[in-house]
């Protein structure tokens, strides 16, 4: 029998209805299962049984009411440390917010409260956000669920492995460069960066402003569809937030029909893998089989789409990091004598190596003499990756592509040398620097028993229409019904 | 532009971090591989492009004018390193 840990939130969601399970029963299933496989996972933080246990009791009473308040009612969720939920710890896993705790909630969390969903606690994640592997982690490195010596993918690392090891049936994560889709492909399960604007960034403590979205991962694309209706819409607290029409998601999820798919020749081409470029090659013939048209394009500046993404993230880093100064909040340094020493000092000790590298690297292209040289000249060429977008999609519907360029990497593999740790994004990071809306799903194994990432690029807010065809190939596999074998 | 020309002590305190001696030797040749990387962008055609800042087509966003909800002192203080009088503490500034 399939252990009720790893069914998908849809099916839970059928078994509270039917009364064969409590809120409360699963989720004390949830936290047993966190118990026994996450020492050896890593991918909590912090938890709040209490707090969960409280959620879900008051869940089934709303039950036995018939008063349930949303989609996700007695369902529980994880949350990656970088969304604030107020009373809860909100590290970034950075020492510099060892202490902290949230005094608000961030508007996702009050959608996801709205919905009934059961906050289970908080995911690990590359510092800030900042990388692609969760060896970042200023407090403990997560591990791939489907081998513990290779890396769950990042920046959503624990996000990704509490999903795929069974720990939460869903988790949000954010996405700047790759770091939901990315994580995702990794460990062999459904993850969305939406449309930029689409979901409010209300609480989301900020590495690029410009480019982070928040987004779902889950077992499967429904739960995707489930977890993105609680999340999307209109948020008058950000101002970037779009008043866009939300459709029904998973209604329209069966209703997909053949449209022309583009097939990017540039994301073929960069250090893949050739089981990673079979599998693809596979989905490419099945989506063919079944009467959709496949089309060669180009995006001729994907070349650039890393280092203009390395500016843009940076020059946005450098500025948005520069709020924790040890004075209002975050860790100030005892050693500190003067109040400038409070920033040094402060900074200096508690930020991680590849956040300091950062801000630095961040500082130096905004810095006068540097500006026009590097970041307006990155914003322009930002401007052709997005034109090489729209002309694609006068022609396509959906772009498919490989989400990684090869499968899960091991620890320690890349760690050192960051710029082969960036490359590893380069075919995530066009699709924020373009605001478009992108999914990863499993659709195949590495002779290792590593899995291997599809991802679908849309047209912006086309959300339904990446799920729906996405639909087509996990029902017609088995890859979404693979689970690891940890214990 | 390489990192011999990078005055790392200088970017370090623009953006306020201390530095240690390892990082300032480690550095300057990690930022150098960074810069040599994105100095391919001045192969691509940039002459009459216009910069994009946001992808989204809205500007001039502004909230409602009314009040809402605010921080109680406690709640606002809550996280501060050192506070004293309701107030967040500070070493002296002006003698």
């Amino acid at each position: 029998m399939e252990e009720l840990f790893f069914k998908s939130a849809e099916d839970l969601l059928q078994m509270l209805a039917k009364k064969s399970l409590s809120s409360v029963e699963l989720t004390q299933i949830f936290l047993k299962r966190i118990k026994a496989v996450d020492p050896k996972i890593q991918a909590f933080l912090s938890l709040d049984e209490e707090r969960s246990l409280q959620q879900a009791k008051a869940s089934d009473e709303r039950r036995a009411k018939g008063k349930l308040l949303g989609l996700l009612d007695g369902i529980p969720v994880g949350m990656k440390d970088v969304i604030a939920e107020k009373g809860q710890p909100l590290t970034c896993a950075s020492k510099i917010l060892e202490h902290y705790i949230s005094p608000y909630d961030a508007t996702v969390t009050e959608s996801l409260y709205r919905s009934g969903a059961i906050l289970m606690g908080r995911l690990n994640l590359d510092e800030f956000a900042m990388g692609s592997s969760t060896e970042n982690s200023a407090y403990q490195k997560t591990h791939n669920p489907w081998n513990l010596a290779y890396i769950p993918g990042g920046s959503s690392g624990g996000s990704a492995a509490a999903v795929c090891a069974g720990e939460v049936p869903l988790a949000l994560g954010s996405d700047t460069g790759g770091s939901i889709r990315q994580p995702a492909a990794c460990c062999g399960i459904a993850g969305l960066k939406p449309t930029y604007g689409l979901v409010s960034r209300y609480g989301l403590s900020a590495l690029a402003s410009s480019l982070d979205q928040i987004g779902p991962f889950a077992r499967n694309v429904t739960d995707l569809g489930l977890l993105l209706q609680v999340i999307a819409g209109y948020d008058e607290r950000d101002s970037t937030s779009c008043n866009a029409e939300i459709p029904n998601y998973n209604q329209l999820l069966k209703k997909q029909q053949p449209c022309r798919i583009g097939i990017p020749k540039e994301y073929f081409s960069e250090g893949i893998d050739l089981e990673v470029r079979q599998a693809i090659e596979n989905v490419i013939k099945f989506y063919e089989k079944n009467g959709y048209s496949t089309v060669d394009i180009s995006l001729p500046h994907t070349h650039y789409a890393i280092p203009v993404y390395h500016v843009i993230m940076m020059a946005e880093a450098s500025s948005n990091l520069a709020r924790f100064d040890g004075i209002r909040y975050s860790h100030r340094s005892p050693k500190a004598t003067n109040a400038t020493d409070i920033y040094f000092k402060s900074r200096g000790e508690s930020f991680g190596s590849e956040v300091k590298r950062r801000i630095i690297l961040g500082t130096y292209v905004l810095s006068s003499n540097h500006l026009e040289a590097y970041y307006v000249r990155a914003q322009k060429v930002r401007t052709r990756i997005c034109e090489d977008f729209a002309k694609a999609f006068e022609t396509v519907d959906v772009i498919l592509s490989p989400t990684t360029p090869t499968t899960a990497f091991k620890l320690g593999e890349k760690i050192n040398d960051p710029l082969q740790m960036y490359l590893s994004d380069i075919c995530t990071v066009s699709v924020n620097l373009s605001g478009l809306p992108a999914l990863s799903i499993p659709c195949g194994f590495s002779k290792a028993g590593l899995p291997i990432g599809l991802q679908f690029i849309g047209k912006a807010f086309h959300e339904s229409e990446l799920m729906s065809i996405a639909y087509l190939f996990e029902k017609a596999h088995d890859f979404a019904l693979r689970f690891p074998s940890i214990t | 532009m390489t990192a011999e020309h990078i005055n790392i002590d200088h970017i370090a305190m623009l953006c306020r971090i201390a530095i240690s001696d390892e990082e300032r030797r480690t550095l300057p040749k990690q930022i150098d591989t960074m810069l040599a990387h994105i100095q391919q962008l001045e192969e691509v055609d940039i002459r009459d492009v216009k910069p994009t800042l946001h992808t989204l087509e809205i500007s001039n966003v502004l909230r409602s004018d009314k009040p809402g909800e605010n921080f109680s002192v406690e709640t606002a203080l809550m996280n501060a390193p050192e506070q004293k009088n309701n107030q967040i503490t500070v070493p002296r500034i002006v003698e």
